[in-house]
């Protein structure tokens, strides 16, 4: 009896995540199916354009700013012990083309458009909204899954580009006021970074975005009456899209590698 | 209208094999049953609806008639509004079956399910405006998704709907800035916005003074005539039901205790339906004639 109850305990989490899981590709699958059929209305992805592209920008720019600035500060030293400062823009640039730009900028993305699409959609539940669309005949997830879905999946992309760009303007300021050579440091940056590694951040950036809109709209779709199942669903929302950010991010590496490998073999960036 | 908490004698074309956890047929095999005279337009077959361990509805058959108004009466949590989203296909039975107009809607999905919820109107309890959009936006939100019409068409129905619930001039304000009537109003003018068969209304006088209920209950009767629609009323608001209802549906603990005109109710020997409708929960014994509301 004592373990009884911690293996059925067990045994229903398990069951309510299998559950959750079906649900989630249920969910899925509904939303690919609209778009594949129906695509979306510009009136209805308008605002979410502007929700999630314009209104990200800001909060984009500084953290990609900040990215780009502190690794110069952090690489600068090391490089410039042996005499090789300028080289230090070879690994700030790639760092933030090929990983810290698409990761960041999708982890604010997943705080600031993530949570809000969960609460606003799980505010939308608990006061009948999704239910009033339904009773209209209008299908709630062509409604206002797809162009969020959209918005983020089409624009997190460019943002990741801003990104990538004020990260490496930041960079290059800090390296300035350092002294190094802005020839050699441009020089080297454009030696090391391909068009592949450009590609590599923008394309992960994209998977990022659809991964935060689906998660946040389900969760939100799911969320429990009330402000604290709003409030959780929130929560959740961001705390599984972080994770589905660096779970994809490791995935898509290896992935992207290997066709990066078959494609052109492979390459160090010390040869 | 009738009303039993037991399975129909003679079944419904189509209902055969409707029991609780019974598997179903397909939705295009059982989704049409023959029409028969005088068959009620959305009818509950053996409905069986739980959340968790909670049985709202246990085995409930009940049909609602064409051109009358239906009030379901019952305390709160005795699953009024459940009842409403289940005739809609917004909630699924766990066992029976729901026919709209003899269409069998139990397995439908969504997207087979929007030509019947065209045929539909709520008004929900709370209001369930979207927040998002305008009161205009609001109430010609049907419109633009079911209709092709040009602009200037959905801008004069919008305006003439919302004149009919004494709303003229509002159409650029915000739900958030209407009070609890005007809300009611708004959501009444969008649920009549594309002319619907079937009205159904949550709770439509809950939370209003006396004088704003008393105006919509005009308003649902107004619409009753001049639309000439089906309406079921779900309601704990005694007076409401009586001014509004043909018909009145008593609900306790998921089972239909009494149906009947507004009269037979008034004068039901049920014990349980003269505490509902006297409020009074200490009564012990029917009053007599002379105390009826």
């Amino acid at each position: 009896m004592g373990i009884a109850s911690p293996i059925a305990h067990l045994g229903a989490r398990v069951a309510d995540g299998v559950g959750e899981l079906g649900r989630f590709a249920l969910f899925t699958t509904r939303m690919v199916r609209w778009i594949v059929t129906d695509g979306t209305r510009w009136r209805l992805l308008r605002p979410q354009l502007y929700e999630c592209g314009v209104r990200s920008l800001p909060v984009i720019v500084i953290t990609g700013a900040f990215v780009g600035m502190v690794l110069a500060v952090q690489s600068y030293r090391q490089f410039d012990a042996i005499g090789r400062g300028a080289w230090s823009g070879a690994v700030i640039n790639l760092s933030v083309v090929k990983e810290l730009g698409p990761v960041l900028a999708g982890i604010m993305i997943a705080g600031r458009v993530g949570g809000a699409l969960a609460a606003g959609l799980g505010t939308m539940k608990v006061t009948e909204q999704i239910d009033a669309l339904r009773a209209m005949g209008a299908d709630p997830i062509r409604y206002l899954v797809v162009p969020r879905f959209l918005a983020c999946f089409l624009l997190i992309p460019f943002l990741t580009i801003y990104c990538d760009f004020v990260g490496i303007v930041g960079g290059y300021f800090v390296i300035w006021s350092y002294g190094a050579d802005p020839h050699e440091y441009w020089v080297h940056s454009s030696d090391v970074i391909e068009n592949w590694d450009v590609l590599m951040g923008v394309v992960k950036s994209g998977f990022f975005g659809a991964a935060i809109a689906l998660i946040s709209c389900f969760k939100g779709f799911e969320s429990r009456q009330g402000a604290e199942g709003v409030g959780r669903a929130a929560t959740e929302a961001f705390v599984l899209s972080f994770m589905a950010i660096l779970l994809l991010d490791l995935f898509l590496i290896l992935l992207m590698r290997g066709i990066y490998d078959a494609l052109w073999g492979q390459v160090s960036i010390f040869l | 209208m009738s009303g039993e908490d037991r399975q129909p004698e003679t079944p419904v074309p189509g209902a055969e094999g409707a029991r609780p956890g019974a598997a179903r047929p397909s939705p295009a095999a059982e989704a049409r049953s023959a029409p028969a005279e005088g068959d009620p337009l959305i009818r509950l077959e053996g409905v069986t609806k739980r959340f968790g361990p909670h049985t709202v509805f246990q085995d409930l058959t009940l049909g609602f008639q064409r051109s009358e108004a239906t009030v379901v009466l019952g305390a709160s949590g005795v699953g009024k509004s459940v009842m409403l989203k289940l005739i809609l296909g917004l909630l699924r039975p766990d066992a029976g079956r729901i026919f709209v107009d003899h269409t069998d809607i139990t397995g439908l999905d969504e997207r087979q399910l929007i030509p019947i919820r065209q045929r539909f109107g709520m008004v929900f309890q709370g209001s369930a405006h979207f927040d998002f959009l305008t009161v205009y936006e609001n109430v010609a939100f049907a419109i633009r998704e079911h209709k092709d019409w040009p602009e200037e068409k959905i801008r004069e129905t919008v305006r003439q709907k919302l004149a009919t619930v004494g709303l003229e001039g509002t159409e650029t304000m915000l739900p958030e800035e209407l009070s609890g009537g005007m809300r009611k109003r708004v959501g009444l003018a969008r649920a009549i916005a594309i002319d619907p068969e079937v009205i159904l209304y949550d709770e439509p006088t809950t939370g209003l003074d006396p004088v704003t209920a008393d105006t919509i209950n005009s308003l649902i009767v107004r619409c009753e005539r001049e639309m000439q629609t089906t309406s079921i009323v779900v309601t704990h608001d005694i007076a409401s039901a009586y001014k509004v209802g043909d018909h009145l549906v008593v609900l306790h603990e998921g089972r239909i205790i009494a149906d009947g005109t507004p009269e037979a109710i008034r004068q039901h020997p049920d014990l349980r339906v003269q505490r509902f409708i006297h409020g009074d929960a200490s009564l012990t014994e029917p009053p007599s004639e002379g105390d009826l509301p």
